[in-house]
């Protein structure tokens, strides 16, 4: 019988997802010695008109991370999705859009702006931008179109199952593939599989009291105690609003959560979530002294959506009107 | 813009407290006085049970407005979740801020059970801020059909 076939393929990422399936350590010969890897660009040589020329569903698992920005990654998404039996969004950006989505508060336009022209080190009195399409001596060049708006896998394409982190525990990622090649009965399409289904606080250890919190501070701004929940110190952590898995590193390291992880389970949307506690625990009443207190925080989509952008309601900031 | 703003009746969604604002909102229709038909109230049981996404899903499914309506400062039936509803509301103002949604299509007012007038007064003068700022349009982020070009199958030499 012929060895089952994996696939790994990054988009919009930062590679972190791919070192993270490497930090499996000796145990990826197990997962070379069970699949197949007939696609992983990242690792082994393949092209895109390997895989194009494969059947449909002739793909047993496909973890696709990376977030979907542009043609190229969207092309991809389809390719995949055809060819693969099993889609799985691999580490945030692929499921949630993660760090490259947070472009979604912006336009194109400006990044390109911004990045061709603005940056100080930029010297570009001609203007250029990219094209897509070039004619070069030795003929006609192409490049992926950037996209308006970062997009999650599943926001392209049905995928069967998410993998949150960024990137994704290797002790998670173990436990998912081993359980895969020892045939395990699959979960429901649509589940998040290598994840707990409490949150992060349930992690943390942390002793937990009834919060008054009166003001915010940054990390920076004070020294964290190692014994005390770090929200009713003011220190705005994401542990109330994001899913468990991660085995609450950051915080073991008196750092609070960034979010990672994605919504906990039942929350549609994170930032949301995170509000609701927030508002919770600021003991104040009156409207002037509960703004200045939220003026204490710095960058609140940015701290409440880091990882979530555009896989939030709202998706992407609005075209003004 | 590009719609008639006399034609556009704008979608909002209300959110009244059981204790006070609904039975202000109650005592507005059998006093018979007059409010703009476009507020669709939805009755919890307290404003602090306005959870921020109920808020942006309404925007999400199509509503131009969003109103929570709760008892005045220390009139809650449970003590404080009308607070909490305020904490809510000015934070998730910087939030649609930051998004590109008028911070005005969300409003926070105190009603009391006693107040029918204000309610009438509250939902016309509200359901008429947000007519003039136009319809709502959010981008949902879904892609339903494929948008790129096919991938170039050419190999470009090293």
């Amino acid at each position: 019988m012929s060895k089952p076939k994996l696939a790994l393929y990054w988009a919009a990422s930062c590679g972190g997802c791919e070192v993270a399936v490497l930090d499996i350590a000796e145990k990826i010969l197990d997962v070379a010695g069970f699949f197949d890897i007939v696609f992983w660009p990242c690792a082994m040589d393949f092209k895109y008109k390997d895989v194009e020329a494969m059947p449909d569903a002739s793909i047993d698992l496909c973890l696709f991370n990376g977030a979907i920005r542009n043609s190229e990654n969207e092309a991809l998404a389809h390719l995949l999705r055809r060819k693969a039996k099993v889609l799985v969004a691999f580490g945030s950006c692929a499921m949630d859009g993660c760090i490259p989505g947070l472009a979604n508060l912006t336009t194109r336009e400006e990044i390109f702006e911004n990045s061709y022209q603005q940056t100080p080190s930029t010297l570009n009195p001609e203007k250029t931008r990219p094209v897509p399409q070039f004619a070069a001596p030795e003929g006609e060049l192409d490049i992926p179109k950037m996209y308006e708006s970062v997009r999650t896998l599943a926001q392209v394409v049905p995928v069967e199952y998410f993998i949150p982190g960024c990137p994704p525990q290797p002790t998670q990622i173990l436990n998912v593939m081993s359980a895969i090649m020892q045939g395990a009965v699959l979960p429901p399409a649509g589940s998040v599989i290598g994840a707990g289904d409490k949150t992060c606080c349930e992690e943390c250890g942390r002793p937990r009291k009834e919060k008054h919190v009166k003001r915010f501070y940054r990390v920076w701004e004070i020294e964290p105690k190692q014994e005390e929940c770090l929200l009713d110190q003011g220190i705005i952590c994401m542990g109330p609003a994001t899913r468990s898995g991660c085995g609450a590193l950051c915080v073991k390291a008196n750092m609070p959560c960034r979010g990672c992880y994605g919504p906990a389970p039942n929350v549609i949307d994170q930032g949301a979530k995170m509000i609701s506690a927030l508002s919770s625990v600021i003991d104040l009443q009156e409207p002037v002294e509960i703004n200045a207190v939220l003026d204490q925080i710095a960058d609140p989509v940015g701290t409440f959506y880091r990882f979530s952008v555009p896989n939030s309601m709202l998706h992407r900031k609005q075209p003004s009107a | 813009m590009k719609t008639n703003s006399k034609k556009f009746e704008p979608r909002i969604v209300g959110f009244l407290c059981n204790w006070c604002s609904y039975t202000g909102a109650d005592l507005a229709g059998t006093s018979r006085m007059k409010s703009a038909p476009n507020l669709r109230i939805i009755r919890l049981m307290c404003s602090g049970r306005v959870d921020p996404s109920f808020i942006l899903r309404a925007f999400q499914l199509g509503a131009d407005g969003v109103l929570v309506l709760g008892c005045h400062p220390g009139d809650c039936h449970y003590q404080e979740g009308n607070f909490k509803a305020l904490r809510r509301v000015l934070l998730l103002k910087r939030i649609l801020r930051e998004f590109g949604v008028d911070e005005r299509r969300l409003r926070l007012e105190w009603v009391s059970a006693a107040e029918g007038e204000k309610f009438a007064k509250v939902s016309s003068e509200f359901t008429e801020e947000v007519r003039a700022l136009g319809p709502l349009h959010l981008e949902t982020g879904v892609l339903t059909q494929f948008q790129g070009e096919e991938l170039p199958t050419q190999e470009v030499a090293a």
